[in-house]
Parts: C-alpha cells; sequence; structure tokens
C-alpha cells in the first residue's frame, strides 16, 4: 500500500472528522447542561447550509454576510424548539425526550422540505477549488477552512467555559443541576443557552462542509447520528476529547472504505459506537460514571 | 316562477342527466410514481409529463369521443406501498391499466400483482429484468440499463480503454447497473480492475476514488444519480485523476451539471436523445416530438423537461394508440399494445412484439460529452 | 364463567373474523392486512417499551431479519415455509437474546443511539450481500404459505392467516402483561435496583423480553414475506423503526389494545392524507410531539381518563 494513499486517506478523514466534532460538541454541550440527547442536532447542521443558499441566492448577500445570517437565524430556530419541545414537557422522562426530539427533527426536516424542495443544492467554496498537493495527497482549500474554523470554534468554546461567568455557570449545571441552582444560578437560563450554542455551532458546521458535500433537506440524519458517535467515543466532553473522538471516526471510515470496502462505510461508525458503548461507555477519556440509587 | 320556466328547467335538468347518462364514461388509467421520497427526482417529472399529456389529450376531445382520466398515487418509493396502491387502483379504481411505477424495486414487486389481476402494467423504470424474462401483461418504456451501458463499453472498446474501474451507487438504480455493468464485460472485452460502491447520502468519494487512482484503470464508470456522481466528480478533480470519467443516465439532466460546476467538464454519459433535442439532426424521426415535448414540460411547469418524465409520456401516449385502435378493456390494451410498431416516442422508437416487452433499441441512447456548461453529441 | 378480560378479548376477535364481511375483499382488506403486522410489531415493541421501560430504535431489523430469512430459506434453498418461519424466529431469538446481553447493560439515550445502530447495521447487511438478498433491488418470488390444499394467496386469506397470529400474539401478551413476569417486567421498570433488591434478576428478564419481542417481529416479518412475496431493504430502515415507535406512543405505553390502536391509525391515516403527501412527515412529527406533550399515557389513557372525568360528576351531583 503506498504512503500516499494512505495519506489521502487521512487526509479526507481529518476534515469529515472535523465536522463530526463540531456536531459531537453541540450534543454535548446540551446534554452536558440538560441530560437531553438531542436528536434533532443534525438538522440545524441541514439549516444552517440551505439558509445560507437562501441568504445568497434570494436575498443576493455576499458570502460574509450570508454565513452569519445564516446562523442567526438557526440559533433563533434553536431557541424556538426548546421553548416549544423542551420546556413544556410535563414528563421529562428519558423515553418522553427521546421521543420528542425524534418528533421534533422529523417535523424541522419536513417543514425544510417544504421551503426548499427536495433538490441538492450547492454552495461556493468560500476562497476557490484548486487542490494544495501534501506528499503525494491533496486537499482543497475548503478543507483548510474546516481545520482552521474548527479550532478557532475549539478555542473559543474552551474560553467560554472555563474563564467566563456564564460558562462556568453551566459546567456547574453539567455536574449538579440541585447544587447549581441553590447558589442562584438560573438552571432554565442556561439550558436555553445551551440550546442556542450548540444550534450556532451546528449551523457553522454544515456551512462549512456545504460546500464541498453540497446541502438538501435531509443531510442532517446521517450526521446527527455519525456526529453523536463522535460525543460518545469523546465521552459526552464539550472539549477536546469530543474533537479527538470526531477525528478518529472520520480517519477510521475514510481507511475503512478505502482499504476494506466501501460498501460498509457507515457500519463502520456504528460498530465502532457499539463497541465503545459496550466495552468503555464512558468514552475514552471519561472518568466512569457513579449511578445514585 | 310559472309553470313554463319550471317545466323548462326540468327538461333543460333532465337532458343534462340523460346526456350524463349516455355520454361515454372516461378510460380510467391508473399510475403509481414515486412522487416524494428518495426517487423523487423519477417520480415527479413522470407524474407531471402523465398529467400534462392527459389535459392535452382531453383538451382536444379525448380518445374515440372518450375522456381519460388519469388516477396517479404516490408510492414515496416504498415498494410495499406500490402493491398496496397497485390493488387498489385495480380492485377500487378499476383501472384498465398501469403506468409505472418509477423504480426497478417497486416494478418487481408489483408484478405478481398485476400478472394476477390481468392489468397490463406499462413500467417507467430501467431495471433490465422487469421484461427479461417476457412477462404477459407488463411491459416498459424506459431503456434498458443494459443499452446504457452497452453504449459506454462500445466507445471504451473502439478507444482500446478496456481497464474499467466501476463505482455504482448502493440503491437500486445502481445495483442494477452494477450487474449489467459486469454480465456486458466479456462481450466488449471490458475488464473490471475494481467494484466499489458508495451510499445514496455519502459526501465525500475520496476514498474510493484514492483506491481507483492507486489501480491500473484507464477509465471510470460511475453509476448513481444526483447528487452523488456530482460529488465524485468534484472528488476525482481535486484528487487529479486524469482517466476520463463515464457517468449513467441518470445525471443525464442540466442539475448535474450545475452541480459538478467546473469538474464537469469532459464527463462523458449516455443519454436519451431529449436531454439534446436540439443538437440532432432534423433527420431524427424522434425529434419532432422531443422538441414539442421539452417546450411544452417548460410552459407548464417552468423546468427543464427530462428523459424521465418521457418515460410517463411514452406510456401515455402508448396506451392513447392502443384505445385508439379499438381497445378499452385490460386484455384488449395488452394485445394492441404488443403490436406497436416503430412508434416515435420519447425515449426513443417503439416496437414491441410477444418476445419483446421493452421495445427500444440501441439508438435510444446517444453518447454525449460536458463542453462549457452545455452537452455536446459524441461522435 | 369467563372474566372481563377475557370477554372483551373475545368481543375483539370476533369484530376482526367479520372483518371481510363488512369490507368485502376491496382494497381496504389489503390495508387490514398490514394493519395486522404492524399491532403483532407494536405489540412486540410495546412489551419492552411499554412493560420493560426499555427503548428500541432498531425494531425494523429484526422484522426485516425474520422477513429475509423466511425468503430466503423458501425461494432460494426450497424450504418448506411453515419450516422455516419458526427456524428464522429461534435464529432471531437466539441472535437477540447474544446481543440484548451487552446492549441492555446501557439505559435511557445510549440503549437508545444502540439500538439505532443495530438497526442501521442491520439495514446495511441487507443492502450489501446482495448474492443473498438481491441487494437494494430487493428479491421476489417467495412463495404464499398453504396448508394442504389451501394457499393463503388472496386478501380475504391473508387476512384470516394474518389476523389469527396477531391475535395469538395480543393473547399472549395480555396474560403475560397480568401474569407474574408481567409484574416483575413493571417493577424492574420503575425501578431496576428496586426490583433486583426484591429477588427479581433484572438482567436475565430484560434479556430474555428482549429476545421475545424479537421473536415476535420475525414472525411478523415472515407473514410479511409470504403475503407480499417480495422483500426489499428500505421497507426496515431507521424510518420505519421510528413509525414502530410512534405506533406505540400514540396507542399508549403498555396498552396492549393501544398498539392496535396505534398499528389501526397509522397504518389507515396515509390513506386519507393521500392528497397530502408531502405533508405526512410534518404530520408524523408533529403527532410525535403533541403526543408526548399533551397525551404521555397515549390514545388510549386519554379516552379512559376522559371516561372517569365525565363518569365522576353524577357522585359530586349528590353534594350540591
Amino acid at each position: 500500500m503506498q504512503f500516499d494513499q494512505i495519506l489521502q486517506y487521512v487526509l479526507s478523514g481529518l476534515s469529515t472528522g472535523a465536522i463530526y466534532a463540531l456536531i459531537g460538541i453541540g450534543f454535548s454541550i446540551i446534554y452536558n447542561a440538560t441530560g437531553i440527547i438531542n436528536f434533532a442536532q443534525g438538522e440545524f447542521v441541514m439549516l444552517g447550509g440551505l439558509l445560507t443558499l437562501s441568504f445568497l441566492d434570494l436575498f443576493k448577500l455576499p458570502l460574509w454576510a450570508a454565513i452569519p445570517c445564516a446562523v442567526a437565524v438557526s440559533t433563533v430556530a434553536g431557541l424556538v424548539f426548546e421553548r416549544l419541545a423542551i420546556r413544556p414537557l410535563r414528563q421529562p422522562t428519558p423515553i418522553n425526550l427521546v421521543i420528542i426530539t425524534i418528533g421534533g427533527s422529523i417535523l424541522i426536516r419536513g417543514l425544510a422540505m417544504l421551503v426548499w424542495g427536495k433538490d441538492t443544492h450547492s454552495i461556493p467554496s468560500f476562497s476557490g477549488d484548486i487542490p494544495i498537493i501534501i506528499g503525494g495527497a491533496t486537499i482543497l482549500p475548503q478543507h483548510l477552512w474546516i481545520l482552521a474554523i474548527t479550532l478557532v470554534i475549539i478555542i473559543v468554546n474552551k474560553f467560554y467555559f472555563y474563564y467566563t461567568i456564564s460558562g462556568k455557570a453551566m459546567r456547574a449545571c453539567s455536574y449538579n443541576r440541585r447544587a447549581a441552582s441553590l447558589v442562584g444560578i438560573d438552571v432554565r437560563r442556561m439550558v436555553l443557552f445551551s440550546f442556542i450554542i450548540s444550534s450556532a455551532m451546528g449551523a457553522v458546521a454544515g456551512i462549512i462542509v456545504a460546500p464541498l458535500t453540497m446541502t438538501a433537506y435531509d443531510v442532517g440524519v446521517m450526521l446527527g447520528l455519525k456526529g453523536f458517535c463522535a460525543a460518545i467515543i469523546g465521552g459526552m466532553s464539550s472539549g477536546i476529547s469530543t474533537v479527538i473522538g470526531g477525528l478518529i471516526l472520520g480517519v477510521l471510515e475514510s481507511l475503512g472504505a478505502g482499504l476494506i470496502s466501501s460498501g460498509y462505510k457507515d457500519a463502520i461508525a456504528f460498530i465502532i459506537l457499539l463497541l465503545i458503548l459496550f466495552i468503555r461507555p464512558q468514552g475514552l477519556f471519561g472518568k466512569a460514571d457513579s449511578e445514585r440509587v | 316562477m310559472n309553470i313554463r320556466c319550471v317545466s323548462v328547467l326540468v327538461m333543460f335538468v333532465t337532458v343534462l342527466f340523460s346526456s350524463a347518462v349516455f355520454a361515454a364514461a372516461p378510460i380510467k388509467i391508473g399510475a403509481l410514481f414515486a412522487v416524494t421520497g428518495p426517487a423523487a427526482f423519477l417520480g415527479e417529472p413522470e407524474r407531471n409529463s402523465a398529467k400534462m399529456v392527459v389535459d392535452e389529450i382531453n383538451k382536444a376531445g379525448g380518445v374515440q369521443g372518450r375522456k381519460l382520466e388519469l388516477i396517479s398515487y404516490d408510492t414515496t418509493g416504498d415498494a410495499t406501498k406500490a402493491v398496496q396502491l397497485a390493488t387498489k387502483l385495480i380492485k377500487d379504481d378499476k383501472v384498465v391499466a398501469i403506468i409505472g411505477p418509477s423504480t426497478t424495486g417497486e416494478t418487481m414487486a408489483v408484478i405478481p400483482v398485476a400478472e394476477k389481476e390481468q392489468v397490463p402494467l406499462i413500467s417507467c423504470s430501467a431495471g433490465s429484468k422487469i421484461s427479461d424474462p417476457v412477462k404477459k401483461w407488463i411491459f416498459k418504456t424506459a431503456q434498458n440499463d443494459s443499452l446504457a451501458v452497452g453504449r459506454i463499453y462500445e466507445y471504451l472498446q473502439k478507444n482500446k480503454q478496456t481497464n474499467v474501474s466501476i463505482l455504482t451507487v448502493s440503491d437500486g438504480f445502481g445495483s442494477s447497473g452494477r450487474e449489467q455493468l459486469k454480465a456486458q464485460a466479456a462481450k466488449y472485452g471490458i475488464t473490471i480492475v475494481s467494484d466499489d460502491t458508495y451510499g445514496p447520502k455519502d459526501t465525500d468519494m475520496t476514498a474510493q476514488l484514492t483506491k481507483i487512482r492507486g489501480s491500473h484503470a484507464q477509465a471510470i464508470i460511475c453509476w448513481g444519480t444526483n447528487p452523488g456522481p456530482a460529488v465524485i466528480a468534484k472528488n476525482a478533480k481535486q484528487l487529479g485523476i486524469k482517466i476520463p470519467l463515464f457517468m449513467s443516465h441518470g445525471v443525464s439532466s442540466k442539475k448535474f451539471i450545475e452541480l459538478a460546476g467546473d469538474a464537469a467538464e469532459g464527463i462523458k454519459l449516455p443519454s436519451g436523445k431529449v436531454v439534446v433535442a436540439d443538437l440532432l439532426p432534423n433527420s431524427d424521426q424522434q425529434k419532432k416530438a422531443l422538441m414539442a415535448f421539452v417546450k411544452d414540460y417548460q410552459n407548464h411547469f417552468k423546468a427543464e423537461g427530462d428523459h424521465f418524465g418521457g418515460h410517463a409520456w411514452d406510456a401515455v401516449m402508448l396506451i392513447k394508440t392502443a384505445i385508439e385502435k379499438g381497445a378499452d378493456t385490460p386484455v384488449a390494451i395488452r394485445d394492441q399494445l404488443e403490436k406497436v410498431k416503430g412508434f416515435a416516442g420519447i425515449g426513443g422508437s417503439f416496437t414491441y412484439s410477444a418476445q419483446d416487452h421493452a421495445g427500444l433499441g440501441k439508438d435510444a441512447f446517444v453518447l454525449v460529452e460536458v463542453k462549457n456548461k452545455d452537452w455536446v453529441i459524441v461522435k | 364463567m369467563l372474566s372481563r378480560e377475557r370477554l372483551g378479548f373475545l368481543c375483539f376477535a370476533l369484530l376482526i373474523a367479520l372483518g371481510p364481511l363488512v369490507f368485502k375483499g376491496g382494497y381496504l382488506m389489503n390495508v387490514l392486512v398490514y394493519v395486522g403486522i404492524n399491532t403483532m410489531l407494536a405489540i412486540a415493541l410495546n412489551l419492552l417499551l411499554g412493560y420493560a421501560g426499555q427503548i428500541s430504535l432498531g425494531h425494523a431489523g429484526f422484522f426485516g431479519m425474520g422477513a429475509y430469512l423466511s425468503g430466503i430459506l423458501t425461494a432460494t434453498y426450497g424450504w418448506n415455509p411453515w419450516l422455516a418461519m419458526p427456524f428464522a424466529a429461534a435464529v432471531v431469538g437466539c441472535l437477540a437474546g447474544l446481543i440484548g446481553f451487552p446492549v441492555l447493560k446501557l439505559k435511557g439515550h445510549y440503549l437508545a443511539m444502540a439500538t439505532l445502530g443495530l438497526g442501521i447495521i442491520i439495514y446495511i447487511v441487507f443492502n450489501e450481500t446482495v448474492q443473498l438478498t438481491g441487494g437494494p433491488s430487493g428479491f421476489s418470488g417467495i412463495p404464499n404459505l398453504s396448508i394442504a390444499s389451501l394457499t393463503f394467496d388472496s386478501d380475504v386469506k391473508s387476512y384470516y392467516l394474518v389476523w389469527s397470529f396477531a391475535l395469538a400474539v395480543m393473547l399472549f401478551s395480555l396474560n403475560l402483561a397480568s401474569s407474574r413476569v408481567g409484574r416483575a417486567l413493571r417493577a424492574v421498570h420503575d425501578s431496576e435496583v428496586a426490583a433486583r433488591v426484591m429477588g427479581v434478576n433484572a438482567r436475565l428478564l430484560k434479556v430474555q423480553i428482549f429476545a421475545l419481542s424479537a421473536v415476535i417481529c420475525s414472525l411478523a416479518g415472515s407473514l410479511y414475506a409470504h403475503t407480499v412475496t417480495f422483500v426489499s431493504p428500505a421497507s426496515f430502515g431507521f424510518n420505519f423503526s421510528i413509525e414502530l415507535l410512534t405506533m406505540v406512543v400514540i396507542g399508549g405505553l403498555g396498552s396492549i389494545y393501544g398498539s392496535f390502536l396505534g398499528a389501526a391509525l397509522l397504518t389507515l391515516l396515509p390513506e386519507f392524507l393521500r392528497g397530502a403527501n408531502d405533508y405526512d412527515i410534518i404530520i408524523y412529527g408533529s403527532l410525535l410531539m403533541v403526543m408526548v406533550m399533551f397525551m404521555p399515557g397515549g390514545v388510549v389513557r386519554c379516552i379512559a381518563d376522559l371516561y372517569r372525568k365525565l363518569a365522576k360528576p353524577k357522585h359530586e351531583g349528590g353534594h350540591a
């Protein structure tokens, strides 16, 4: 097996993995603040891409203006979702939460289908399509954008959660909600914040990957699932562990497709998920959880 | 109102009702299209075309003085629903013939129903096994994917590029194409160097293409429908792959060129003639029907009339010609369909017989190439 | 003398038996066959979800395994369908039991995701093993079931065949629910640790109910294969698992008759929504959300509550 082939697999896998990582962090943030797995996370990724398309085509905004608008609208969608679906829930058992977020994701997908149709759409790359050659393998400028933006987001995240009051408050909620509310943290507002941040991140992920993969009303499903796998591998942390989880997932998928079998590529992600859940459910980097009886 | 008005009114109403009674009942044609769901790119243009041509026929007075009634159901691309709805069309709506379904999988599921209930089915899907072996009540208007494969292989053989890698999508369309690509390779002296697949929703095929780049393939044949092939075209350009890339008729639409952008230049594929109707020589017997169809579809639906819509158009027109010959029951329509000779349709020139329910020959496809974001015919 | 539950069930069975007389072999007959199959599947999921409280988002996988195993054994290898069906059920049950041990250690969202992953892996296997399963185009030619000279090839005959099985499953589940096992299941649902303390082998019980649920799904799958005579992977994907979940939630977790109601509603709903096909995905999503928010016990419980509320004022009126 030639070196440049393996390098290509790895490089392609890294950029896909970065997307999984961004989505996975979105899952983790909500989970840590609320204990909810938001099955609709993938749909915000989809909204980011499609909204950018609308702002570009319908409102004829330039790219640098369309992107923040798209992120803003997606964030509002996340807010609305939290208010309408999560907050009024009378019996927040895990089953009900799973079902309501699944229902929500189906609803968002259906609305997207009505608004944008079933067609696939393409978005222009941020800075052209000329391939860059690295040691026999090639990547596109868009891949560099993806890696760079992911890095920026991670740094911003770390700063937010560790050096700002509201970030620390959210972390407090994730450790122990009751204690957090006892020291005066408005837990419900933290829940809202977590949804806002996650939907914004999801939208950004969708926007930076859309020029490569094109976008349609149903891109969110698989991306959401794989992002969740990344989060599980990383132990549901909202930091570097999930990023590594995502990158590992992306690279393993790419290597599997190239070296073993392309048909079973999706199965690889889920087999890894199952293995992690069976053998080390706290993720590769997490500490084991203890359950209060 | 006085008694005279009332009696005129009564007479008028009676005449109206009796004329309704005496007016010939419409001929009911059933249709099963995957208008929503993963095969919507097939079902929606098919349903649109079918409605368009039925409306036109009715506006021109119908067939043999009778109007056509199109009863069309959405199968969402699900074989189970297709079977259910076929039963509904036959038992509840009492149609005399069924057009569709849109995909090979659904068609295979519906075949036993049509055969058992003895109602002719004109499928709009490409799978060769629909009409091979021949089934008494089953016809098709879509070109066999074996013909498309043959076109590509013929060209490759001529240009001595006989080592090919195939990359097919893992759905009904792709797997049917893959079967044909493998089955016909020997006949044209083609060697399949590698055989890879990708999922319909996959967004990155660089892994498969990297593998192909490292092999000694002289050409790549990709069999799928949008958006996968567009991603593959872009990935191939990114990886600097120089060997020629062929696509299937699944992407013979302007949408593919739009999605793939610059990466589409130089890609060749077999296409139904409708896509290049304006480039055909005037001597081509299909040209008139093709141009009319394209213009019509554009007027009605503000979109490109593609050859998927053409399959449904052909099916309705074939039924119309059968009815014109006096058939109005399922048995009679079936018999008349078998007698069709040289019908210049959108998909090609149809000639059915007792042994051939597919009706098309090699001329159903032309090889086209993308140049300057548009199609040109390859000689 | 028959208990009220038994009597209720007999009435229900009688209504089902009279179905064909009302619908006279029309198109609706065909739909009702599917209602029967979906009822079996919904009950299977309900046993797991409603009684034992374990979420599964991959049940379509077991349904598909039963269908494909029956189909392949009978069409490709010429097995007798009546042998293939229990064999398939046994295979699926064993596999479910084996995979159940590690999977059911998980709880809540993790269990949901694990079963989701399982279902998708099974779907991918159906799609990729083209030699056996015909791949994405599916495969046809599966024979109908027959007993002696009677072949179940018409809608009415299939109706009776499928509903015999469905009624048997219903009766079995109703009995199970009111038995020791049923009580143990509900104990595990409420608090697994408490149940363990009381001597219930929670782990084993969960795996057993998971396997049982899978077996019922497999039977339904076999019946599906022999009725439709065609199978393709598209019918056994993630979307169908969600549909099943919706059926159970609408009907009411823990209510066997509710599962029938949910199955009937969701199978018949598309018939009435025929004109609005683009909207049905929205309706599914909204239904799920609305049900969970406003009717968490499902339709059956909601009706029962309403009935109780309406019956109450008669007593309170006396105080005025």
